[in-house]
């Protein structure tokens, strides 16, 4: 069998590219990290989904800058100034579009990113803070597509930026103060539309910037793998180029066909009719909803009649996630191993999934005899009890199976089945 | 007490039958623009912006769209020239720092009903005409539910009362709606002689609603054919790579 990683880097030709590494190791970075960084051989199509996030956030940005270009944070033309865009700009429809559900497509690449690196324990050591630190990417996200959402001034626009701003007048004394000083105002009206627009803008470059601390943790940790098994030998890995770039590209193929043919064939089915109601201060839509994304969060903000428990619940949902490395008291990291994990895994994403649902709905509403609240309650107890006391108490119980020793071990093993 | 509860449980009832009857009266067509082929069918449009002209001008406005828009669903430039005449708008300041009346240009946008919300308020009602230039994506069921609303307007059924000035329609959320039923067997004159009943005039300003909503529609499914054409070739082509690349491997 080939041993692809283990020539080492041969040193640069060429003069200029020479000239220019002994003064800035450019080429050389480029390649230590695109194209020889050893990356286990047995990655799955689920590893594909880091890097779609990263092509997710480089379109998000082209697109965002180029709408930038034509759009204006006023209340009185922001409507208009978007629907302009749709209309006069060339192409401004497809740019728009493309902005639009590439937010949805960026959450889903994240979320399904995030679930896999639950199910292989990818926050185990020595991964934990390559781990918080996607989580912050996670939480820079949720702040910019909240704050993108307000930018086309539609009814759900208004309105849920009203509903979330007021979520921090839960905080005691203080609150009320802390909603005026994020409004500019005492309502949500131009300042916070200006505010919004601008932190809108700032915040992707600062998921750019931890993109790259996360890719700096990453490559000193190294991947982890479908097996959990840190790589012993070379056997164990090969090259990040050409097998994963084209490995990679593939997977950019496939996304970007679901991608876009909701872009081009179906590009308001994640959006809210409403928003396309300009905002109005006056009128609260009977159902305010936020997009899917955020659906489980709004289910567990609902599901607990205090409103600052509620708001304390909804951002634990996430801050819970940073305990995780101390949460899984278990050695092995593949969920593949772990028979019970693996079940209790799967309800965990039942169940998130039941959250969106719930939260998709009004509490008062009715599932057969059974209200959406009482549903979104149990699923949020649930959510909680997987992490605080299921998570932790197997750990002890279960009984792995046996773990293979190495990566080319298995691998070995399977393809000589 | 139970009498009474029968009874209005009996006109809810009445009322639900009333409004699923209406519905099933006229089913909603087969929009051509639905469907990942699916463009305008520009007669259909040109007929409706004769609806829209002639009925629901008078009260709603299309202020997004402009006049030379209409040239997407087939007027030639002079027949958008005449529409566009036809109504004045205000310009100016002239020479003389004076506001003037002049006949309305291509490039002009429609020119609204009504020069404020208030006035609008004020010959109707109290309601507000909604603009209608996204009305279409702005209601859940979008071009179904426009039609299913203009063919709406169907006989208050028993024990159903409406407040003062509203109008009964099985389409719209809590049955009550302040506009007239506008719509009537020959309102309008189609200039291709096409029969104005009711169901054909929803039609066609539905289909005409839908462009002034979406007018990239067909250029979007258009470009996102090749788009898709291209990209599954090339994640084929990039799937051919990946195995040759992975063969090296075992």
């Amino acid at each position: 069998m080939a041993t692809p990683a283990s020539t080492p880097a041969p040193a640069p030709e060429n003069a200029v590219v020479k000239w220019i590494d002994q003064r800035l190791p450019i080429f050389e970075f480029v390649r230590h990290h695109l194209k020889d960084y050893p990356t286990p051989r047995n990655l799955n199509y689920l590893w594909n989904f880091g890097s779609i996030a990263g092509v997710m956030l480089v379109v998000m940005i082209v697109t965002g800058v180029m709408l930038a270009m034509q759009y204006t944070a006023h209340v009185d033309l922001a409507f208009d100034s978007v629907e302009r865009i749709m209309r006069e700009v060339n192409y401004g429809w497809l740019l728009r579009y493309l902005h639009m559900n590439g937010g949805s497509f960026f959450f889903l690449a994240i979320y399904i990113h995030l679930f896999r690196g639950m199910y292989y324990g990818s926050y185990k050591a020595p991964r934990e803070i390559l781990w918080w630190l996607g989580l912050i990417i996670l939480v820079l996200m949720m702040m910019t597509a909240f704050t993108g959402y307000v930018l086309p001034w539609g009814q759900m626009s208004y309105w849920a930026a009203t509903v979330i701003t007021n979520l921090f007048s839960a905080i005691p004394w203080v609150g009320d103060s802390v909603v005026t000083w994020l409004w500019g105002g005492f309502s949500v009206d131009n300042p916070t539309l200006n505010r919004f627009y601008a932190l809108h803008y700032l915040l992707p470059f600062m998921i750019f910037a931890v993109v790259f601390v996360h890719l700096w943790a990453l490559h000193t940790v190294k991947s982890n793998n479908p097996l959990g098994v840190e790589p012993k030998t070379r056997q164990d890995t090969i090259p990040f180029h050409p097998y994963y770039t084209a490995k990679d590209f593939f997977g950019f193929g496939m996304f970007f066909l679901v991608y876009l043919a909701i872009v081009f064939f179906a590009p308001n089915l994640f959006s809210e009719p409403d928003n396309y109601i300009p905002a109005n201060s006056l009128v609260t839509p009977p159902h305010i909803v936020p997009e899917w994304y955020f659906l489980p969060y709004y289910a567990i903000l609902r599901s607990i009649p205090d409103k600052l428990l509620g708001v304390i619940a909804m951002f634990g949902s996430i801050l819970i996630l940073f305990f995780l490395p101390w949460l899984d008291r278990s050695k092995i990291k593949s969920g593949k191993f772990r028979p019970i994990f693996k079940q209790l895994f799967w309800l965990l994403v039942a169940d998130s999934i039941v959250l969106g649902w719930v939260g998709g709905n009004r509490p008062d509403e009715l599932f057969y005899s059974v209200s959406f609240l009482t549903i979104g309650r149990v699923a949020t107890a649930y959510y909680f009890g997987h992490f605080l006391v299921l998570l932790p108490a197997i750990a002890s119980i279960e009984k792995p199976k046996p773990v293979p020793e190495s990566i080319s071990a298995a691998v070995g093993a399977k393809s000589k089945d | 007490m139970r009498a009474l509860r029968q009874i209005s449980l009996a006109a809810a009832l009445a009322a639900l039958f009333a409004a699923q009857a209406a519905a099933e009266e006229v089913p909603a067509p087969d929009w051509s623009f639905t469907g990942i082929f699916g463009t305008y069918d520009k007669a259909a449009a040109r007929r409706g912006f004769e609806v829209y002209k002639n009925v629901c001008s008078a009260c709603h406005s299309l202020n997004l769209v402009y006049y030379r828009n209409l040239q997407q669903i087939g007027y030639s430039e002079d027949e958008v020239k005449t529409i566009a005449a036809e109504r004045q708008v205000t310009d100016g300041p002239n020479d003389q720092g004076e506001m003037f009346q002049r006949p309305a240009r291509p490039t002009d946008r429609f020119v609204p009903p009504f020069a404020n919300d208030v006035l609008a308020r004020l010959a109707n009602n109290g309601a507000l005409p909604p603009d209608l230039s996204v009305i279409v994506k702005a209601r859940k069921g979008g071009a179904d539910y426009i039609f299913d609303l203009l063919n709406g307007f169907v006989d208050l059924p028993e024990d159903f009362t409406v407040p003062d000035g509203m109008f009964y329609n099985a389409a719209f959320p809590g049955y009550a709606i302040a506009m007239p039923p506008a719509l009537s067997d020959g309102a309008v004159t189609y200039a291709d002689q096409t029969p104005a009943t009711v169901p054909q005039m929803a039609q066609d300003v539905t289909t005409f609603l839908n462009w002034a909503a979406e007018p990239e529609l067909d250029a979007r499914k258009k470009l996102g054919l090749r788009t898709m054409m291209f990209l599954v070739l090339l994640t084929a082509m990039l799937y051919a790579v990946k195995r040759k690349v992975w063969s090296k491997l075992h």
